[in-house]
């Protein structure tokens, strides 16, 4: 360790937008995720990776037999099986990116004191939120690849089109990530937190999930196609058997806004979020 | 031993506020600190202490006033002061999802430090803090002393230009709190202005070139421990037991002895330049304590004089 001399204690300013908040070192706290998850975390890792696997063998294997073939996204009958595993797999993304950027962020926040110990680092709030809403997505991304694998093994993919729902999953995620993380920066105990769930099951079991929309009266309808995980089922569903239109860019804007959204209300509570 | 005036001033706090709703946890306090100066916060439990330590290290948003770092306002540059501030927080806040050598690495590259130098680095702390065989174990399993130990070696995992240390001590035992202060003076020496809580006043003594003796979100007074002693008490004190019910009867028979007298609950504190003398009128006066004992005045004395309370209640 070397002497401190007069000049080092003049500091100058660094002029970058965002240099109160932002310290361009994103990577330490994925790292930091990384090597978490190596040594405490693994075995919440693989339980967020069964669930949708367990609801698609038990829902489309097990009702699959009782309903048979159901319409498609393109008109042509399809499995039941292949009908709910992108609706499936869109719940695991949305539920994964929400438990990750409220529950997650609110106790890392107030009760493992893990920001504390960031914030007193030359990282800023930006660094700590993005590297965190990154972590949410590889998780997303890591579960996304999982379920389109076993998706392939039970024989329900028949385009290449198909793919394409490992980015979409992950764009879906980023969704609710960015707005999960604003929401978080409201929430005072962990019972408001209950709130986000109160919103999430509803949404997962009438979204056509596990049937079409066309059963709803229309102004069911209408408040369901306002909801965000709608837009994210549907998506997927035509990407599942590469159908698409008007309405996949449709799907594909409302997320796009949905991050944008979600990405400027964190940034901007980010000193409410972090900076008591 | 005085300044030399020529250094730079590290810390500036002018009229520096925190409110929390109605609360005002500090009150528009001001001071500074100049580089190389080992700056103390005297205070009892809830004095504001914590609160002004992260508000210097930008965790916290003030209510009011003005503060710069090395330059610098901490809410503006956060992370440009921080990346040359070492932060040791009141309650520790170790990484408990990461192994013992983990915590270290990991935080200096919150720092965006090189792996080639946190390698050797980290080493060189774990052997610092007595932890080198604790390398691989969980944090959980370590003891309170030892935790204590591992955040005072991460404190300095970036070569910190300034130190700030929150009750650094609390929950070490006699032998390790000598040894940080050991090394908290070899740090010292380095040149690294050192800022510290505390509700030890032997520690303050011990450590602090000058302090602030802080109660209730405010500056009761400030000075080195010395001047402060000399100032606000008397070269010895005198403390006397007559049984728990009998010190404050005891207390007007003592009356004129000594420039002051304190009644706590259970002794009586004679204020006086000569202790031993005062002990002898005492006895003159036909009293018999069942203890007594002449010591010098400490910073609690201090304390006691500017708030009539006690530092550690
Ligand atoms: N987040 C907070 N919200 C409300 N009050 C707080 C908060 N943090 C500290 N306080 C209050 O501010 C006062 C000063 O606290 P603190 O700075 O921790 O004191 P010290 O470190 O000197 O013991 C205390 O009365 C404490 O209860
Ligand atoms: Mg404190």
């Amino acid at each position: 360790m070397s002497l401190v001399r007069d000049a080092d204690l003049q500091l100058t300013a660094d002029r970058r937008p965002f240099a109160s908040l932002y310290s361009r070192n994103v990577r330490a706290v994925i790292v930091r995720g990384l090597v978490a998850t190596k040594t405490s975390n693994a075995a919440i890792m693989i339980s967020g990776f069964v669930e949708p696997v367990l609801y698609l063998l038990s829902m489309g294997i097990g009702l699959g037999a009782l309903i048979g073939t159901v319409q498609g996204p393109d008109g042509t009958e399809i499995s039941y099986a292949a009908y709910i595993a992108p609706a499936l797999l869109t719940v695991s993304a949305m539920n994964g990116a929400l438990y990750d950027s409220t529950m997650n962020v609110f106790f890392k926040m107030n009760y493992a004191k893990l920001y504390q110990n960031m914030l007193y680092t030359s990282l800023g709030p930006l660094d700590v939120a993005l590297g965190e809403i990154f972590l949410a997505l590889l998780r997303g991304f890591l579960y996304a690849t999982g379920f389109t694998i076993v998706m392939a093994a039970m024989g329900l993919i028949t385009t290449w089109w198909a793919l394409l729902m490992v980015p979409a999953a992950v764009l879906i995620a980023f969704g609710f990530a960015s707005i999960g993380m604003g929401i978080t920066s409201y929430i005072r105990t962990f019972q408001q937190l209950d709130w986000v769930t109160f919103i999430m099951l509803p949404m997962f079991l009438f979204s056509a999930t596990f049937y079409p929309l066309s059963v709803y009266p229309e102004p069911i309808q209408w408040l369901i196609q306002a909801l965000p995980l709608w837009h994210g089922v549907e998506l997927l569903r035509q990407l599942s058997v590469g159908s698409f239109g008007v309405m996949t860019a449709v799907h594909l804007l409302y997320y796009v806004l949905m991050v944008i959204v979600g990405m400027t209300l964190t940034t901007r509570r980010l000193r409410a979020l972090f900076l008591k | 031993m005085p300044q030399t005036t020529s250094r730079p001033t590290v810390i500036a706090a002018d009229q520096l506020t925190k409110r929390y709703g109605d609360f005002t946890a500090v009150d528009a306090i001001s001071f500074e600190v100049p580089a190389g100066e080992s700056f103390g916060l005297l205070g009892p439990n809830g004095a504001g202490k914590s609160t002004t330590m992260r508000m210097i290290g930008g965790v916290s948003q003030r209510s009011g006033g003005t503060l710069r770092i090395m330059g610098l306002d901490p809410e503006e540059q956060g992370p440009e002061v921080r990346a040359h501030l070492g932060v040791v927080p009141q309650e520790d806040n170790l990484d408990q999802e990461l192994k013992v050598r983990d915590n270290l690495i990991v935080y200096g590259r919150y720092f965006g430090l090189p792996l080639s130098y946190l390698r050797p680095k980290a080493d060189e702390l774990l052997d610092f803090a007595q932890l080198t065989d604790k390398a691989n174990a969980r944090v959980e399993d370590l003891s309170g002393g030892m935790k204590r130990r591992l955040t005072i070696a991460r404190s300095l995992i970036n070569d910190p230009r300034v130190l700030l240390l929150d009750e650094p001590t609390t929950g070490l035992d006699p032998q390790a709190r000598h040894i940080l202060w050991d090394r908290l003076f070899r740090l010292k020496e380095r040149g690294v202005t050192l800022i510290l809580t505390t509700h030890y006043m032997d520690e303050a003594e011990q450590l602090c070139d000058r302090l602030i003796v802080v109660d209730r979100g405010r500056i009761m007074a400030e000075g080195s421990p010395s001047a402060l002693i000399r100032q606000y008490s008397t070269r010895e004190v005198l403390e006397l037991r007559f049984g728990a019910d009998r010190n404050a009867g005891a207390a007007e028979a003592v009356e004129g002895i000594g420039e002051r007298i304190e009644v706590l609950p259970d002794r009586l504190l004679v204020y006086a330049h000569d202790g031993e003398a005062a002990l002898e009128a005492i006895g003159n006066r036909g009293l018999s304590p069942l203890t007594s004992l002449v010591r010098r005045s400490s910073l609690e004395d201090v304390f006691l004089r500017l708030t009539g309370r006690s530092l550690i209640e």
